[in-house]
């Protein structure tokens, strides 16, 4: 229905990103094409434009990239805690600089909305490298015991909901506390994790210290089960978390794992409603879904439910779907084929077990990967759509009614990574925070994020925490 | 009377499992020897199902263990202690008898045993302390972390150190509130065999820690491939072992903690568990929630105070 | 005396079933509602949706003086603006009404007639509202034989404060019966309500009372209209016609300065009510200085130079 405030196109303009037709992997300081010279493209998911084109990692290229690691290793890690410090510095304020420029790219190479980028993903890159910075000559009072040492060579798997701030969750710790870096970004979202690579150029960090390798599963593979790799850090499937643990078996290698979620987001009778309908919108339809804490599965007060429902609903007829570029979008497109097909085939078998869908009235674009903010009724607990991670905007609606019930279907899934509460009673908070078996919870927001604060989940979610004193640990010899 | 004319009581070894000394399911025993191979007991040859069994207790335990306060679950590992210390001579006896000590080395296991509920008593109402906080965000929220128990771990007790190692592999994961499946040492079981009576009078709920005795691998597999369990201390396996049971840990992810360097000092004929243990053993089966509150300003138009 | 909705009869039954109704609204979460209204405000109003805007605004303005030196020379002028905004640019609405202390209405009804343009005036002891009732209703009574279409009444904040919410209900309703057919804003001077729970409860007492608009401020006191209490109160509109099907306008007032602050009230209006609202009959600005800064950004679109404030009328 066309309003009469039509807001006019508000494009952020893409002449503030220079990307080059071409790249290659950044080992040991320097650009260098694959060994075997292959290369893939990048396209942007809301346009099927190719972006760029980057060289493909295979196993010869992760071996050259950890050789570079570890040859770095010794004098990085030897480095008095204050130098390695004012290198992140460094980082920090040049990605703060270049902050409109990286929201712009990482924007065009993952779909997300421009706004998200540049209010949400940037700002929290550069206040994570700014965070860990400050430890890098205090972790003698982490509470580590006295001078905690870095394990080694850290292998990093991000994937590509959110390329840069991943990259920033891996790469400021490990540095921080000594450690030598290969990273490989997700192959549908190399670019921003090149652009890291030139601001490390930029503060002269020293040859070796970052290494990133783009490229497909096969590379992320060499690179975790690498021998010479002494920490394994990924973020992504469950499954392929799983294939790294049993990896690593029998190694000394340390690992932290931060996988899938089912998000329960329950709201009680005596919710702040309003607020409560703005979290669960925020909870799953941020980042189109394509967040492993999304509030994928909404708990409902049976005695609220008409009410939350129909305020969704017409909450989710607002939101504005299209161009990524533009500031008043609100949802973007599908990170790729792949996950849209993925996405459809989920909330086809959700229709077909009997579960009533709802999708908003918007308009989707003839070219890219887009999927209409959906919700699915009369779901329950056995229903795949309840259990299985769709990673997209689909959302889950259940009904309970006592907090108890709430708790025991909030719980009852492999995953465990988030949760959220909505209650005007801070009792009641506390109790059901008590009660759930989740890494993260949020009570009365949702999808809140910090680099002061620990992330990470419970049960088939993974282990190990990121963020905040207690994402030091993963990156020590402790 | 004399004692030569008296004929000695055995005692019939049984396993823990939810608070009661069955036999194992199998029905089976396996005679255990002394450090010269004479004939100590027999021992209850646990099998999967016992496994199974013991999980379950475990997991029914879980919930108002990991439930209680600190503080109480503080005053039931130091009411263990104060259990030990009044049998602290039929533990000397078999320690003793298990890993060939003399009496007086054997009493001063038994005692660092013993001091080791002690300090692990003291842990519990501090951990959380120690490995929690508030995280200062930079917005309107208070952010708390805190840690919480994992749930059932799976406990490989050391092999060599019968008593002492066992203790330090048990206390720190009950003391956090998770709830402990123990496969004793498989040649020594008697003195694990044995903390199970003490720990069913020292008000520690059934279930909470659980003592199978058996061959290790046989009962380590199902616990590692077992889908209730969540975390799982390798100790007492050796290097194929462990990574054999780290493959299978896999599968739901359960949290592992490999078998560190002071269990596998093959060559000594006992482990050195005398020294201070620190708190890694407590933080490896321990997950951090960290839950997220709005704060804001007092009211609508904002406050000066 | 006009009647309470129906749907909520019994709500206004009696001091404790009015309590029990107002306690038992949802709360409101703070940290949440000022989050939504600051990424409402971030939304880029450009080009042809920033001219739609900027007029809208004109249109919705409530040109307003109200100061112990007003005279009949100055609200004159005022009113003279608001019929002609920019006198360089004769396409330019006129604003929604003038809006003055009773003893002017007469006057501004005089310059206004047949332009269009409403005259409303603040009564019931405005702006703090302490007086007796029969003075307060005098005072309604003298604006709306004076020419008032429109009435800016203010809430009995002690009243509310201490709990006595049927007092409050009951004065607007005595206020609405002297209104007769000049339409009745209700002002609930939020900075003085401090919370946003109390803001919600005032909204409902307000619009259970029959009044046409509920407003934010007088524009007196430290906080005026927020962002964050304009989307409240557009969220208690919002629920209240999907109850009654009754629809009723928001005012914000005070502190409403610039054309970016009014875009982004027009677009909280937008996301939150919805488009119906968009309209004077359902929205207005209580502003002054507001008016400039439009005709500022009005001109800077149509020539493409930036304006100055030479080139606009001081009132």
């Amino acid at each position: 229905m066309a309003s009469a405030f039509e807001y006019a196109p508000a494009p952020e303009s893409r002449s503030v990103v220079d990307i080059a037709p071409s790249y290659g992997l950044f080992i040991d300081g320097e650009f260098t094409e694959a060994a075997d010279g292959k290369v893939f493209k990048t396209v942007s998911p809301s346009s099927e434009e190719v972006l760029s084109e980057v060289a493909q990692a295979g196993a010869a290229d992760v071996d050259r990239a950890v050789k570079a690691a570890r040859k770095a290793f010794e004098k990085w890690s030897a480095l008095p805690g204050s130098e390695r410090a004012k290198y992140l510095f460094r980082i920090a304020r040049i990605i703060q600089e270049r902050s409109r420029e990286l929201a712009v790219l990482e924007t065009l190479d993952n779909g997300k909305p421009i706004k998200e980028t540049r209010d949400a993903d940037l700002p929290l890159v550069a206040a994570h490298f700014f965070y860990y910075a400050g430890w890098a000559d205090k972790l003698d009072h982490a509470g580590y015991g006295p001078n905690p040492r870095p394990l080694g060579v850290a292998g990093q798997v991000i994937p590509w909901n959110f390329p840069l701030l991943m990259l920033a969750w891996k790469i400021a710790p490990a540095l921080a506390t000594g450690n030598t870096v290969v990273l490989k970004p997700a192959e549908t979202t190399p670019l921003s994790a090149l652009f890291f690579a030139d601001i490390c150029r930029q503060a002269g960090l020293p040859k070796g210290v970052v290494n990133i390798l783009t490229g497909y599963g096969d590379a992320g593979e060499a690179l975790v089960t690498h021998p010479d790799v002494n920490k394994v850090a990924f973020t992504g499937s469950t499954a392929v978390g799983k294939a790294i643990a049993r990896s690593v078996a029998g190694t000394d290698k340390k690992v932290t794992l931060e996988l899938g979620g089912k998000g329960a987001n329950i709201v009680f009778d005596d919710a702040p409603i309003d607020q409560a309908v703005e979290g669960i919108v925020t909870g799953i339809f941020f980042n189109q879904g394509q967040v492993c804490c999304a509030g994928s599965r909404l708990l409902v007060q049976e005695s609220v439910q008409d009410e939350v429902l129909d305020a969704l609903k017409r909450r989710l007829s607002t939101l504005r779907l299209g161009d990524p570029l533009d500031k008043n979008t609100d949802i973007g497109a599908i990170n790729s084929a792949e996950q849209l097909a993925r996405i459809t085939s989920l909330v086809e078998t959700g229709e077909a077990e009997g579960a009533e869908r709802w999708s908003a009235p918007c308009e989707l674009p003839s070219s890219g990967y887009w999927f209409a903010p959906t919700l699915f009724t009369n779901v329950t607990q056995a229903h795949t759509v309840a259990r299985d991670e769709i990673f997209g905007p689909v959302l889950s609606v259940l009904s309970f009614r006592t907090p108890d019930e709430a708790v025991a279907k909030a719980n009852n899934s492999q995953y465990g990574l988030s949760a959220g509460i909505w209650t005007e009673k801070g009792s009641r908070i506390l109790a059901v925070a008590n009660k759930l078996r989740a890494g993260v919870v949020w009570a009365n927001t949702f999808n809140k994020f910090d680099p002061t604060s620990p992330f990470g989940g419970y049960k088939e979610s993974g282990f190990g925490r990121e963020g905040g004193r207690h994402g030091l640990e993963a990156y020590l010899d402790v | 009377m004399s004692d030569q004319n008296r004929l000695g009581v055995f005692k019939t070894y049984k396993l823990y499992v939810g608070g009661k000394f069955p036999r194992s399911e199998s029905g089976r025993v396996y005679e255990v020897t002394d450090s010269k191979g004479a004939w100590l007991a027999n021992a209850p040859q646990s099998s999967r199902k016992d496994a199974r069994d013991a999980v379950v207790a475990a997991r029914k335990a879980f919930g108002g263990w990991s439930g209680a306060t600190a503080y109480n679950r503080g005053q039931v590992l130091y009411r263990v202690a104060e259990m030990l210390e009044g049998r602290k001579e039929q533990f000397v006896r078999e320690v003793a008898a298990s890993e060939g000590l003399s009496k007086s080395k054997a009493a001063a296991v038994v005692d660092g045993a013993i001091d080791r509920w002690v300090w692990y008593a003291g842990w519990t109402d501090k951990i959380g302390q120690i490995a929690g906080g508030a995280n200062p965000v930079a917005g309107p929220y208070l952010n708390l972390s805190t840690p919480e128990p994992t749930g059932v771990v799976a406990v490989l007790a050391p092999q060599k150190s019968s008593f002492l190692g066992l203790v330090s592999v048990i206390a720190p994961v009950i003391a956090t509130g998770n709830t402990a499946v123990v496969i004793a040492s498989a040649d020594a079981p008697l003195p694990a065999l044995s903390l199970g009576e003490v720990l069913a009078t020292s008000d520690v709920p059934g279930g909470v820690v659980n003592i199978l005795s058996g061959v290790t691998a046989e009962l380590a597999a199902p616990l590692a491939a077992h889908q209730d369990v969540n975390a799982i201390d390798l100790t007492g396996a050796d290097a194929e072992l462990a990574k054999e049971l780290e493959i299978a840990s896999a599968d739901n992810l359960k949290r592992v903690l490999r078998p560190q360097p002071v269990d596998t000092d093959a060559a000594s004929a006992s482990e050195d568990w005398s020294a201070s243990p620190g708190t890694h053993r407590l933080t490896a089966f321990l997950e951090t929630k960290t839950v997220w509150h709005p704060t804001g300003a007092l009211g609508a138009a904002g406050s000066s105070y | 005396m006009p009647t309470t909705a129906p749907a909520f009869a019994d709500a206004t039954a009696s001091d404790s079933a009015l309590r029990r109704f107002l306690f038992g609204l949802p709360g409101v979460d703070a940290v949440g509602l000022e989050a939504r209204a600051a990424s409402l405000g971030t939304r880029s109003i450009k080009t042809t949706a920033k001219a739609y805007a900027i007029d809208l605004a004109i249109s919705m303005i409530d040109l307003t003086t109200l100061e112990g030196a007003d005279t009949p020379g100055k609200v004159r002028a005022l009113a003279a603006k608001a019929v002609n905004p920019d006198p360089t640019d004769r396409t330019t609405p006129r604003t929604a009404a003038v809006c003055v202390y009773p003893d002017m209405v007469s006057t501004a009804a005089a310059t206004l007639a047949g332009s269009g343009v409403k005259v409303a005036s603040v009564a019931t002891a405005f702006p703090a509202g302490r007086a007796a009732l029969d003075v307060k209703l005098a005072d309604v009574r003298d604006a709306v034989a004076a020419g008032a279409d429109e009435i800016d009444m203010v809430i009995d904040r002690g009243a509310f404060l201490s709990g006595r919410f049927l007092k409050v209900y009951e004065e607007i309703l005595a206020v609405k019966a002297e209104c007769g057919p000049a339409r009745l804003k209700v002002i609930f001077e939020t900075g003085e309500l401090s919370t946003y729970d109390n803001i919600r409860r005032a909204s409902w007492i307000g619009m259970l009372a029959g009044a046409d608009f509920i407003k934010t401020s007088t524009g007196k006191v430290a906080t005026n209209a927020t962002p964050a209490n304009t989307l409240l109160m557009l969220e208690a509109v919002r629920d209240f016609r999907a109850a009654t099907g009754v629809q009723i306008g928001v005012k914000p007032a005070g502190g409403i300065r610039t054309t970016k602050d009014a875009v982004k009230f027009l677009v909280l209006v937008n996301e939150t009510a919805g488009e119906e609202w968009l309209d004077p009959h359902w929205f207005r600005f209580g502003a002054s200085s507001l008016l400039n800064d439009l005709l500022m950004q009005r001109q800077k679109l149509s020539t493409g130079r930036y304006s100055g404030p030479d080139y606009v009328t001081v009132d």
